[in-house]
Order: C-alpha cells, then sequence, then structure tokens
C-alpha cells in the first residue's frame, strides 16, 4: 500500500503537508508521533473517510476509484472511538464483518475471531455494556473476520488499525500485536497507528515517524526509533535504550521474550 | 458451534416472531371485519357464501364496501407508519427519530391544511379534477416536498449530516405548526371542523379509490425497505465504519430517505396525523429480537398493521355508534408505552 504526496485540511488549517509513505504486505507498519502530527488523519485519508489530495494505493490500484464493496474484500479498518447505536449483541457486531468479503459462508468464523482476542464466551453479551478495552477487542474481531485470510487470489489483504492497543491493559496489548504480527507473517500487510513508542520498536517491521505533517523518519525502528530522532519529533528530551535511574522500577515489554 | 448451540442467537427468535406476528395479523384481520356497529357477522357471510346463498344486500355493502377497504387501509397505513419509523431511526442512529421529528408529517399537514382552507382559491378546473381527494393529494406532495427540501438543506457535498438534518426537521416542524396556525385563523367555522377532524387522523372515510391510491405507493416502499436492512446495520457501527464493512453508504441513506418520504406521505394522505405507531413498534420488537433490521423491517410492518387494527377497533367502539379518530387512540397507547420503556430499559436504547 502506498500513499504519495497527501495533502488534506481540516478547516482551514492543512494537516498533512506532503506525505508520502510505503507499507509492505508481510510486514507490520506502524505511524507514530506527537499528538495532532496527523496520523490519524493520514490513516483517515488513507481509508478514504476525508478528501485529500494525491493518491492512494493498494495492491497498485488507485483506491478512490474502486467501489466500497471491493476496498471491503482487500482491507479492513478498525476506528479509534466506536459506539454502536441500538443494543447489539458481541456476535451480531462481530458478524457485521461477515456479510463483506470472501469469508461470508462460515458460521464458526466470528468465534474463532472472538477467542482470538481473548473475549470467548462474551458473543452472548450487550456490546455496549462492555468496558472500553473490550469495546476495542470486540471491534478488532470484526474487523479480523471481514480479512480472515491474509491472502485471497495470490493477493495479500490488509488490517488498518487506529490505535488497536489504546484501551488495553498490557496482557491485552501482548494478545492484540501478537494477532496482528502473526497476520503480516502469514502475508497480509497492518498498518497501525500507535501511541506506544516501546510496542512500536517491539513488533513494528517498518515505522514512519510523523511531525507537523510530514514524515520525520522512516525505516527500521533501530534507525528511526532514535534519541535524536524522537527528542526531534516530541519536542523533549526521549533517551532510548538507557536503563532508569538506580531504584526506580521501570518495564520493558522488549525483555518479553528473554527467560525471567 | 453455532450461536443456535448457545441459545443466544436472536436470528432465530425473531424468525419465530415473524410467524407469530403473521399469525397474529391475521387473527386481528378477522376479528376486525366481523367487529362494528352494524351486527353483520362474518361467519355468518361465510356460512351464506359457502353454502351459494346470495348476501343480503346489507351485508354486501357493510362487508364490502364499508369494512374491507378499511382493513386494507388500517394495514398499509400500520405497516407504512411502522417501517418509515424503523428507517428512519436506522438512518440516524436514534432510538427516538421518526417521520414526525424530521418534518415529513408536519410538511403533509400543512399542505393538507392548506388545501383545507385555501382550496376554494384553486382553479374550477383543478379541483373537478382532484374533486375529494384534494387533501389527501396535497398531504402527500406536502410530505415529498419537505423530505427533498430537508435533504437539500441537510446534504453538502454528497454527504447528509445527521445532526443537521434532525435540527432542519425541528425548524421545519415549527414552521410549518406556525403556518398551520395562520390558517387555523383564516378558517371558517366548517373548514375548522374539517382540518381538525384531519389532524386527529382517521380511517373512517376509507374507500376503494383510497386503498388503490395508497397500495401501490405504499407496497412499493415495503418491498424496498429490506434492501435496505444490511446497509443500516452497518449504519449503526457509523458511517466511515459502514463504508469499511462495504456498504455503498450514501446510496443507502437516499434510499432510505425516498422510501420514507413516499410511505409516510402516502399514509398521511389517507388517514390524517397518527402518531406513535412508528416510535413504539420498533421499540418493542428491539427489545424482543434484537434491532438486526433484517427482521426488525418485516417484524414491524406485521406489528404495525396489527396494532393499528387494534387500534380501529378501538376507536369504533368506545363511542359506538359514533368513532372516536385514530390518533387519539394511538397516542393514548402509544405514549404511556413508549415513556415506560425509556423509564426502564434506558441504558439498553443506546442513547
Amino acid at each position: 500500500m502506498e500513499a504519495l504526496n497527501i495533502t488534506a485540511s481540516l478547516g482551514r488549517r492543512q494537516i498533512l503537508q506532503g506525505v508520502s509513505a510505503i507499507a509492505n504486505p508481510g510486514e507490520l507498519t506502524a505511524i507514530a508521533g506527537p499528538n495532532g502530527c496527523g496520523k490519524s488523519t493520514l490513516l483517515r485519508c488513507v481509508t478514504g473517510e476525508i478528501p485529500y489530495s494525491g493518491e492512494v494505493r493498494l495492491n497498485g490500484m488507485n483506491v478512490a476509484k474502486q467501489t466500497p464493496w471491493k476496498l471491503a474484500a482487500l482491507r479492513a479498518v478498525q476506528p479509534q472511538t466506536a459506539e454502536v447505536a441500538f443494543p447489539f449483541t458481541v456476535l451480531e457486531i462481530v458478524r457485521l464483518g461477515l456479510s463483506a468479503g470472501l469469508s461470508a459462508a462460515s458460521s464458526t468464523l466470528p468465534f474463532q475471531a472472538l477467542e482470538a482476542v481473548d473475549l470467548a464466551g462474551f458473543a452472548g453479551r450487550f456490546y455496549q455494556d462492555l468496558s472500553g478495552g473490550k469495546k476495542q477487542r470486540v471491534q478488532l474481531a470484526r474487523v479480523l473476520v471481514q480479512v480472515w485470510q491474509p491472502m485471497a487470489h495470490g493477493k495479500p489483504r490488509w488490517l488498518i488499525l487506529d490505535e488497536p492497543v489504546s484501551a488495553l491493559d498490557i496482557g491485552h496489548q501482548y494478545t492484540v500485536m501478537d494477532l496482528v504480527k502473526d497476520y503480516a507473517r502469514r502475508g497480509g500487510g497492518v498498518v497501525a497507528v500507535m501511541h506506544d513508542l516501546n510496542l512500536t520498536a517491539m513488533y513494528a517491521d517498518q515505522v514512519v515517524l510523523m511531525q507537523a505533517g510530514r514524515v520525520l523518519a522512516d525505516g527500521p525502528p533501530q534507525e528511526v526509533l532514535t534519541a535524536e530522532n524522537l527528542s526531534t519529533a516530541y519536542n523533549c528530551r526521549v533517551p532510548v535504550s538507557a536503563p532508569a535511574p538506580a531504584g526506580l522500577p521501570y518495564l520493558l515489554p522488549q525483555a518479553r521474550g528473554t527467560a525471567a | 458451534m453455532t450461536g443456535a448451540a448457545h441459545g443466544f442467537d436472536r436470528r432465530a427468535r425473531a424468525r419465530r416472531l415473524t410467524v407469530l406476528l403473521a399469525l397474529l395479523l391475521m387473527v386481528m384481520s378477522v376479528a376486525s371485519l366481523g367487529w362494528g356497529a352494524a351486527g353483520t357477522s362474518v361467519w355468518g357471510a361465510v356460512a351464506d357464501l359457502a353454502a351459494g346463498r346470495a348476501l343480503s344486500p346489507l351485508d354486501r355493502l357493510v362487508l364490502f364496501d364499508i369494512r374491507l377497504p378499511r382493513l386494507f387501509l388500517c394495514i398499509l397505513v400500520g405497516a407504512a407508519l411502522a417501517v418509515s419509523g424503523a428507517l428512519m431511526q436506522g438512518l440516524f442512529r436514534n432510538p427516538l427519530a421518526d417521520p414526525g421529528i424530521v418534518g415529513v408529517s408536519a410538511g403533509a399537514s400543512l399542505a393538507a391544511i392548506t388545501a383545507i382552507v385555501l382550496g376554494g382559491l384553486l382553479p374550477a378546473t383543478v379541483l373537478s379534477f382532484a374533486g375529494d381527494y384534494l387533501v389527501a393529494i396535497a398531504a402527500f406532495l406536502g410530505g415529498w416536498a419537505s423530505t427533498l427540501l430537508l435533504y437539500r438543506v441537510a446534504t453538502r457535498g454528497g454527504q447528509t449530516s445527521v445532526a443537521t438534518m434532525l435540527l432542519a426537521g425541528i425548524a421545519l416542524t415549527a414552521l410549518a405548526m406556525a403556518l398551520v396556525g395562520v390558517l387555523t385563523y383564516l378558517a371558517d367555522d366548517r373548514q375548522l371542523r374539517d382540518l381538525t377532524f384531519w389532524q386527529m387522523g382517521s380511517l373512517a372515510g376509507a374507500t376503494w379509490p383510497k386503498v388503490l391510491a395508497a397500495a401501490p405507493i405504499i407496497l412499493t416502499a415495503l418491498a424496498a425497505a429490506p434492501l435496505l436492512a444490511r446497509g443500516l446495520n452497518g449504519l449503526a457501527l457509523g458511517e466511515a465504519a459502514a463504508g469499511h464493512i462495504g456498504i455503498p453508504v450514501q446510496r443507502v441513506k437516499n434510499m432510505a430517505i425516498l422510501t420514507v418520504a413516499a410511505a409516510t406521505g402516502a399514509a398521511v394522505a389517507v388517514s390524517g396525523g397518527i402518531g406513535f405507531v412508528g416510535i413504539v413498534v420498533p421499540h418493542v420488537l428491539r427489545l424482543a429480537s434484537g434491532p438486526d433490521h433484517h427482521t426488525l423491517l418485516p417484524n414491524a410492518a406485521l406489528l404495525g398493521a396489527s396494532l393499528l387494527l387494534a387500534a380501529d377497533m378501538i376507536a369504533r367502539t368506545v363511542l359506538a355508534p359514533a368513532e372516536l379518530p385514530i390518533g387519539i387512540v394511538t397516542a393514548i397507547l402509544g405514549a404511556p408505552v413508549f415513556l415506560w420503556i425509556l423509564l426502564r430499559r434506558h441504558g439498553a436504547m443506546g442513547m
């Protein structure tokens, strides 16, 4: 998926000033940056929610020229906030993802997806009675069901996620990141707006670091997430790979893979 | 492992409900035919027909020219109002949205009252062409025009803003009601009586021509409604998310607005202002079998028709041999139910 020279304005303010970025299938691409840098706006341009100039290409096709149902079979989008009108159950919400795409036949898929996001047994619950974190995982299950197989007809399919772990506890952050990372490993493309730089460093294959509507740096996390880049982007001192001062406890998600 | 095996798949329950509601409608229809001031019995007439005897002229008149057109009109209007309500609520993602709120009913009423009060000023050729249907035609055109106007106001660059549309509906309703007030002052005594009764809503004047005028429009709207089910389910997630699961959002919205305008305009034209059917019926059904529009829309048509038949029987009985306007009955039945639902299940309504 490619974004070519995207500019977009909200009201009179120009939010994106010529952003170009590429996300490859088989990889998890994270979009990071400070509040208001335009990362969510970039995502909304890429998904066609707001008008933009420039071009967005998905598997080589110009997205603007495709019908909603064709795009829905190729890519699923998880929104950041997700309130649902009317008292739908969790199962009914997840099933909404089913009716599009190539996986429409399966009736067990919603249950598999709920299990994958650690919500087995929640199918009959009312969506609006759930906590924010659970709602976020239900939405992820709906999105997963829509493009369940990472590849279709030899072409990759895409997950586009707006802060998929923002409301989750650390355990479920791992669950979700492992899940989408696995999706990428099996050939699909994943694009996620990320706030947590540790998780970004740990899971992303490519990082697009944005600042003030522009791409400040992009590439593998080792090259992008440097003290210099981050200090510029976030306008404060951000030491990288330095232990905390003596006595202060700190958590390092990256240490998860090593033996305790 | 399917939903049905877990016992919480509401689709199966909703389908059983469809069967029950269809049976209920049949029972209500037969009851409605046998119910009335004249002592005509449906079973007596059926027995007469079965035995090859001719019906008495009175029975024939009562059954075929009075009760049967009234039955059909009642079913058509009840179904149209309930389905319009369900469509509107799905479109606006709000269980309180109703054709009455977005100004369709107000526009229809204003046009109808204008016809009652100022109709005499029209050229004689128009009057003789419209005949007794002047008020009905005006109501239909008024509903249609107000929906289109509302849509123009609320749509910018191919996107309909739900908030703008609701607010514009409130403004339109206020304007229409103010003009109705002006017309009420202009009206003479006879016109005042006519327009008061029209506003209260009535099916008493049901005739075959009225049924045949309303049926094609309402049946087309009812047939189109299920095509919108998946789109409206998707809209519950929000417009953007609906687009991402492959729904042509703008097309769904356009079609829903047209369907509502057609069904409500036709219903208001032949029956005046009958309220609360469009709000209460979808509410009750959502509580019973969930908000999935695939089953909600057909079930709303069936329950709306049955409810209006029941209201009509009450309207015919309470003051017999005189009749209460049916709009009064639906308001008295519907408003407390509506308030009760709000009080009990506020959290589950998604407001």
